[in-house]
């Protein structure tokens, strides 16, 4: 099942702008328009939707989810730009979706400028000698230069599985035996408490471990994604981590008495560590208040460690700091699960 | 009649009860306005960067100086050497690191032609490429300010406007996405659970035993959780408009009726659920793993359907929570009315008939039994 999830869900999970339906209302008809309309096309970006007669219309399309960005090109583009060494079009962009909104516009403005150099460049003969000062850039992407989503958010995906089969099951297992009643006999049972709260960590540390190597080898065999650095170091970081996901799951079934109940705290849990953790959105866009709290949240170390193993080929030095906090939750929250079990209530 | 609303009102007090699961369902929609509200954001700011600056000149200072002062980036780290990129880039530091040649100055007023190297993380694309964008923006306009008042010639200006949410507030997008993960939640989580339990239990039987039609027990679970939802969708609404400040531009009443209708088709489905389920477990597997999940990735809430292969775009039509946050987000941020959304109104109102003729067909057939 979780194997399923991954499967699919990197599928699912792309957050690349693209196809962004475009529909053009062109007063204009000149040679320059029409060479900037295919330039806008050939970037693979966007798809000529539509060319509508007026803006209203193009307008009505967009009401219904059609067109994502209508462009207008004013009557007499050409003819104004040569003349009076300037001209302005129009974009008026669909923003409901703001950050697929701010990356077509980004996207636009960039073909926009490049088209521009080019038809400055076919009037203006720049001397040999350069006489404005030009600063060029000169831009890499690096560990990821495929610019792959797919790579980005496996490694996320994988976490959020761990977490929720560990979490779950580990929360619903004591609380079955609640439910049952089967939990009186080992109440009644001389064994220790910490003893049996080990004794129910230790199968579901198991599974985990089999999870995330389940996990991984669907990435390797479906996605491609083979771990830049070293995978002792994620395997020994997650069994930390699972240790203090399990001891989150059985510290909630202390508290609950019906398996609903530590379904749903479980579940409310998880998902706001889930949102908080800087997967999917980094956690330098967070007011101060949020960015304590992800420091508290044991997701956001996996999420971390994962992406920088996987991805950047991380070592052992580098994710140290993470393992020290995520043990250092474990050791808060087993001891208290512990103690909050009581054997006579 | 009467005998239908007091099986009604015999649930309400199970519900009320449990104060613990209540507390969860008002509470979830509430924590998750205000962690998406205020928390979440996909605005790049205070980006993490690292500066190499091999000149140490008049210019690379004054950029240095732009560069601080501006909101989207924070100078966390000076290096020294080429070989430290790597390394900090590996601790997870930094996002951006930007290299400034030797010689900055003498190259630029002398030749006219200087190359600044920008390294980013490309690890998560779209912000990899929107901080070269904005650093590569703020290079341009020192860039202006050297070239002075010399305006470009055949300049091409572009003037964007940004349609339904000038402001590209993130809240637009996810608002109606919490409204109907919530609702879906509630609403076919807890009815197969409510359902599967007395089934476990055994008291399944003393109800079927009462003068009640069979049908008509498993519909008055299903009240208390309509009545539930409803009043989340309103928490929802007030909550979004005067926390986050996003209005409901279109008619309440059919933004209200459209809900109602989800609502049922999400009873429906938990109904469903639960008359396949023996144990609460596969209740709740079922419906997390059956239903909240491929929501979750397939309704377009969290990931565009556009981008997806075309099987599972496919996939998503047939995801009642699809239509409804298409409509949802038709009347609320776009505003318009019942002509824009009546094809997937209709499709919704469909699916939900469909879904509830079975189920109590299913029903049927099992109770009698």
């Amino acid at each position: 099942m979780p194997v399923i999830q991954l499967i699919l869900l990197p599928l699912a999970a792309n957050y690349e702008v693209r196809n962004i339906q475009l529909s053009i209302v062109d007063h204009d008809h000149s040679g320059y328009a029409r060479a900037l309309i295919q330039k806008i096309t050939a970037s693979g970006y966007f798809k000529l939707n539509s060319y509508v007669d007026s803006y209203k219309e193009g307008l009505k399309r967009m009401e219904h989810d059609h067109v994502d960005i209508i462009l207008e090109i004013p009557a007499d583009f050409e003819k104004t730009l040569i003349r009076e060494n300037e001209s302005t079009l129009s974009a008026s962009i669909n923003a409901v979706n703001g950050q697929r909104a701010s990356l077509g516009a980004q996207y636009l403005l960039a073909i926009l400028r490049d088209f521009n150099r080019e038809i400055r460049l076919k009037w203006v003969q720049f001397p040999k000698f350069n006489p404005m000062p030009i600063i060029q850039i000169d831009h890499s992407f690096w560990y990821n230069p495929m610019m792959n989503y797919k790579h980005f958010m496996v490694p996320g995906i994988l976490v959020i599985l761990l977490t929720m089969v560990g979490a779950n099951m580990s929360a619903l297992n004591l609380v079955r035996e609640k439910e049952l009643g089967t939990i009186e006999q080992i109440n009644v049972s001389p064994i220790k408490k910490h003893h049996f709260i080990i004794g129910k960590l230790i199968p579901f540390w198991i599974m985990g471990q089999v999870v995330l190597t389940l996990g991984l080898l669907v990435a390797r065999l479906i996605y491609g994604i083979i771990p830049a650095g070293s995978i002792f170091s994620i395997y020994l970081f997650s069994s930390a981590y699972l240790l203090c996901i399990l001891g989150l799951g059985l510290l909630i079934s202390t508290y609950a008495n019906t398996q609903q109940q530590a379904m749903l705290i479980s579940f409310f849990v998880m998902m706001v560590f889930i949102l908080l953790s800087g997967l999917y959105t980094s956690i330098d866009s967070m007011p101060q208040w949020a960015q304590w709290v992800t420091k508290i949240n044991p997701i956001t170390y996996f999420v971390q460690v994962m992406r920088l193993v996987i991805m950047k080929g991380s070592g052992l030095k580098d994710i140290l700091p993470h393992l020290v906090s995520i043990l250092g939750m474990a050791v808060v929250i087993i001891p208290w699960a512990v103690w909050n079990y009581r054997k006579r209530s | 009649m009467k005998q239908f609303w007091i099986f009604v009102k015999k649930e309400w007090l199970h519900i009320l009860r449990d104060r613990r699961t209540l507390l969860i369902l008002f509470g979830m929609p509430i924590a998750q306005i205000l962690i998406f509200g205020f928390a979440l954001s996909n605005e790049v700011k205070n980006s993490k960067i690292a500066i190499l600056d091999h000149a140490g000149d008049d210019i690379s200072h004054k950029l240095i100086e732009r560069i601080e002062a501006s909101k989207y980036f924070e100078i966390t780290k000076v290096l020294s050497s080429d070989s430290e990129i790597d390394a900090v880039f590996k601790q997870g530091a930094i996002r951006l690191a930007i290299v400034f040649p030797a010689n900055l100055s003498a190259d630029l007023y002398h030749q006219n032609d200087v190359q600044l190297q920008l390294i980013s993380d490309a690890s998560d694309p779209n912000v990899g490429t929107t901080l070269v964008n904005y650093m590569s923006s703020i290079i341009n306009d020192y860039q202006n300010e050297l070239i002075g008042f010399n305006k470009l010639p055949f300049t091409i200006k572009a003037e964007v406007r940004m349609i339904y949410n000038p402001q590209l507030k993130a809240a637009y997008n996810f608002v109606p996405g919490v409204m109907a993960m919530v609702l879906l939640l509630i609403c076919s989580l807890m009815t197969s659970i409510a359902i599967v339990r007395e089934k476990e239990m055994g008291t399944m039987e003393v109800l079927l035993v009462s003068p009640l039609k069979p049908t008509l027990v498993i519909i008055s679970k299903t009240i208390p959780y309509l009545v539930l939802s409803f009043i989340n969708i309103c928490s929802i609404l007030l909550l979004s408009y005067f926390v986050l400040d996003v209005p409901v531009k279109g008619n309440l009443f059919l933004l209200l009726a459209e809900g109602i209708l989800f609502i049922i088709a999400s009873l429906s489905l938990g109904m469903f659920v639960s008359s396949i389920a023996a144990t609460q477990t596969a209740a709740m597997f079922g419906t997390l793993v059956g239903l909240f999940m491929p929501t979750l990735m397939f309704s377009g809430f969290m990931f565009p359907v556009d981008n997806m292969p075309i099987p599972l775009q496919w996939l998503s039509n047939i995801l009642p929570s699809k239509w409804f946050f298409n409509i949802v987000k038709a009347i609320m941020i776009k505003g318009l009315g019942f002509s824009a959304i009546w094809k997937e109104t209709l499709i919704l109102f469909g699916m939900t008939c469909t879904l509830f003729i079975i189920s109590i067909r299913k029903f049927d057939k099992r109770l009698a039994l």
